[in-house]
């Protein structure tokens, strides 16, 4: 057994050592690459990449929990033990402040960064930079969509070719007695719905770029924040999310879109495949499926244009990698256009890089590919801060439920908690 | 650290085996003193089987302990190393005078209580119907009754929570009929709702282990007892109150104690429903959501210091004011 074994090893080695003849003396360099899940397009890239390098490198893919707050802890948790098995990671962009801060990403090498900035959108860009540096490069961009059906919108007459306000779907939604498709629930979406209605009013939840506690400037006490609060109250007061609001998320939202009393929805671009996956399936009828629209992320004021949330992943190298000029060369693999537009066409995870929604075969997957690129370059991050984490979570508690919020007090209430417990006074 | 603490931590529990050991040798020394070498020689087998393991407990039980205590007197983010800063008791300050620990602190005793006294009854019910079912059908009575405790807790908590789902559940439009319950009642919405789903699913998975823990007290009850008390004419209710309680006593206790410390310590089923929205904190959630969900290390270790504190507290009621024997549960003599 040890004897054929040997053997075995013994051949293979002399085929790699032949094979890898023209392809450099770096057989050994094995990258970890540690991704949110997704449906298998982030593997299919690594082994791509791994046949390219042509024997430079060889990536190969460890799985992160699903929810981004689990894979923050996770990889936060490594990196704080210097753990050296990492050495790429797929990032959830509001967590790279933190991590950058902290010490934990290799800088990019200037010229990775050019490409980077020349090929993306403006909104992924905007995520991946913290303190004016590009600190990761944009892999894919997420953002929001304004999703109705055509049938709701043209009795109440509205123009969807022209952008809409949150005001006009707010009240086409109650006058038909429809539900509003929007994420209510205590979670991160809450924390993104809110940060685009602040932006799209002209303000900001966070200003600067602090990185000590203490100095973190909270803004959302605003005039904008204000108009924030006041359409989140509105929708909650009068129901119009349904009786699942202050639970729903975005899988929600998407079967009371489907439903009899669907009206609007803001969210991510999944809800596509997902439909028309149902439509295959049984489980959603043609009619309805045809009688879905889309538009670019509501207005908050009439002819101010609006800011949609951005989301995605960003990628990383670890400080404490071992390999960490393979682990670049890795990344320009792997953010090379035609690869992201082959992942938006097989995972429904939009690309970062503008040309990559030209792409024929994105075009006809996606017929919504140039409003999504619109919205990306429009879009807003959220707040850019090494204390996300606490900033989200002080902004779901105290904009939780929608229907207890106040105009007149909750932007004040939520500053004031956000700066104590920025300051350590206070328990989130 | 392990190993300095290690010798002093092992003193007590030594001094409680040894001291008994000794009163025993006393009482035997008197007449028959050879027995007495053999005693000792016995507790000394005693400890090298048992030492190991003690040793190991400690290392995985004291030394956390001891780290979070540590841990507990620093302003320390795990993103933040550089910014770690000694604040002394200044965490247990800010804690201590925050309303939502304190609102956790209420929701998890209320949690408790109701939780452990819906238990007690329905589990001392089941363990009568067990106790006195035909013995053919005994074996296959257990097995029904035990299957919810064989449930992984955040299986059967995503199964609760699924059913009480307003998009997807189907107790709305099973029940509609009850007042109070329509199709558009969100359960997760509002806090005494929610508490009654989470309350629920805990009792239905964690009763038959009550049960069980009853049932051996039942056991123990003598059968010539309950003869003699119906032959004098007692009702069954004076014999379940006069003679059955009173003789499992120590039994009710143990279960009671045992339910009480696991409920207290409520995690998954909040974790999972609600996530602590809609005013469902727990103790247990708070310190999760600190110290992992934020990373910080020194306001989370506070919070868990403070959540063994509870219950420790609650261990020294049981045992000291109501006295609670141990000894049967361990099946010591």
């Amino acid at each position: 057994m040890r004897r054929t074994g040997a053997a075995a090893a013994v051949a293979l080695v002399a085929t790699l050592g032949l094979a890898a003849c023209g392809g450099g003396d770096g057989d050994d360099v094995e990258l970890t690459w540690y991704i949110n899940p997704d449906d298998g397009g982030q593997a299919a890239i690594a082994a791509q990449c791994t046949t390219e390098a042509d024997g430079a490198y060889a990536i190969s893919t460890s799985l992160l929990p699903r929810e981004s707050s689990s894979q923050r802890e996770q990889l936060a948790r490594r990196l704080a033990a210097n753990d050296a098995s990492i050495d790429l990671m797929s990032i959830d962009p509001p967590f790279v402040p933190e991590l950058s801060r902290a010490g934990f990403l290799a800088p990019v090498p200037q010229e990775l960064q050019e490409t980077a900035e020349a090929q993306a959108v403006q909104g992924a860009l905007d995520t991946a930079t913290w303190q004016d540096e590009l600190v990761t490069v944009p892999f894919w961009a997420n953002t929001q969509l304004l999703w109705y059906r055509t049938s709701v919108a043209e009795a109440a007459g509205l123009d969807m070719t022209q952008p809409v306000t949150w005001d006009q779907i707010i009240d086409a939604t109650r006058e038909q007695e429809l539900y509003l498709g929007v994420q209510g629930g205590r979670a991160e979406a809450l924390t993104v719905w809110i940060n685009s209605l602040v932006q799209s009013a002209g303000g900001e939840v966070i200003s600067g770029e602090a990185s000590n506690a203490d100095e973190v400037e909270v803004t959302i006490d605003s005039e904008a924040g204000a108009e924030a609060a006041r359409i989140l109250s509105e929708i909650g007061e009068d129901g119009l999310g349904g009786p699942g609001l202050p639970t729903s998320d975005e899988n929600g939202n998407l079967s009371t879109f489907e439903g009899d009393r669907g009206s609007f929805m803001v969210n991510w671009p999944f809800v596509w495949p997902a439909m028309s996956g149902a439509v295959e399936d049984g489980s959603l009828s043609q009619e309805v499926f045809d009688d879905v629209g889309w538009a670019m992320y509501p207005q908050v004021v009439e002819g101010q244009e609006s800011r949609p949330p951005v989301g995605g992943i960003n990628l990383g190298v670890s400080a404490f990698s071992e390999h960490v000029e393979e682990s670049f060369a890795a990344i320009a693999c792997i953010t090379d256009p035609a690869k992201q537009a082959e992942y938006f066409v097989t995972n429904g995870n939009p690309p970062s890089a503008t040309e990559a929604f030209d792409d024929p075969a994105v075009q006809e997957a996606f017929p919504m590919a140039d409003v999504l690129r619109e919205s990306l370059e429009a879009g807003a991050p959220r707040p850019l801060t090494p204390f996300y984490t606490t900033v989200t979570l002080g902004l779901q508690r105290t904009w939780h439920p929608l229907d207890q919020i106040d105009p007149e007090s909750t932007p004040e209430r939520s500053t004031e908690l956000l700066r104590a417990i920025l300051a350590g006074e206070d328990l989130l | 650290m392990s190993a300095t603490t290690g010798p002093g931590a092992t003193s007590s529990p030594t001094a409680a085996p040894s001291s008994s050991s000794a009163r025993n040798a006393n009482a035997t020394s008197s007449r028959k003193p050879r027995r007495s070498a053999r005693r000792r020689a016995e507790a000394r087998l005693g400890w090298i089987l048992a030492g190991p393991a003690f040793v190991v407990m400690l290392a995985v039980t004291l030394y956390p302990i001891l780290q979070a205590v540590w841990e507990s007197l620093f302003n320390y983010q795990l993103t933040a190393p550089d910014d770690r800063t000694f604040v002394g008791l200044n965490n247990y300050l800010v804690i201590l005078t925050d309303s939502i620990f304190w609102r956790a602190m209420g929701v998890t005793t209320l949690i408790m209580v109701i939780t452990v006294a819906v238990e007690l009854v329905i589990g001392f019910g089941l363990a009568m119907v067990m106790h006195r079912a035909l013995r053919r059908l005994r074996g296959l009575l257990r097995t029904a009754i035990l299957v919810p405790y064989g449930i992984i807790t955040v299986v059967s908590a995503f199964a609760w929570f699924y059913a009480f789902d307003t998009t997807s559940g189907f107790v709305n439009s099973w029940f509609d009929w009850v007042p109070g319950i329509s199709s558009d009642l969100n359960w997760f919405a509002e806090t005494p709702t929610a508490l009654i789903v989470i309350m629920a699913s805990e009792i239905w998975k964690t009763t038959p282990f009550i049960s069980l823990l009853l049932l051996a007290g039942l056991a123990q009850v003598p059968g010539d007892l309950e003869e003699a008390a119906k032959v004098d004419g007692a009702t069954p209710w004076q014999v379940f109150k006069r003679v059955i309680v009173p003789n499992m006593k120590a039994a009710i206790m143990v279960a009671v104690l045992f339910r009480a410390l696991d409920a207290f310590r409520i995690f998954d089923n909040v974790f999972i429903m609600t996530q602590g929205s809609a005013g469902t904190e727990v103790l247990a959630l708070l310190a999760y959501r600190t110290s992992i969900g934020q990373l910080q290390i020194g306001m989370g270790s506070a919070i868990s210091v403070l959540l063994f504190l509870c219950v420790i507290v609650i261990c020294f009621i049981a045992i000291k004011v109501f006295k609670v024997d141990l000894a049967p549960a361990q099946g010591g003599k």
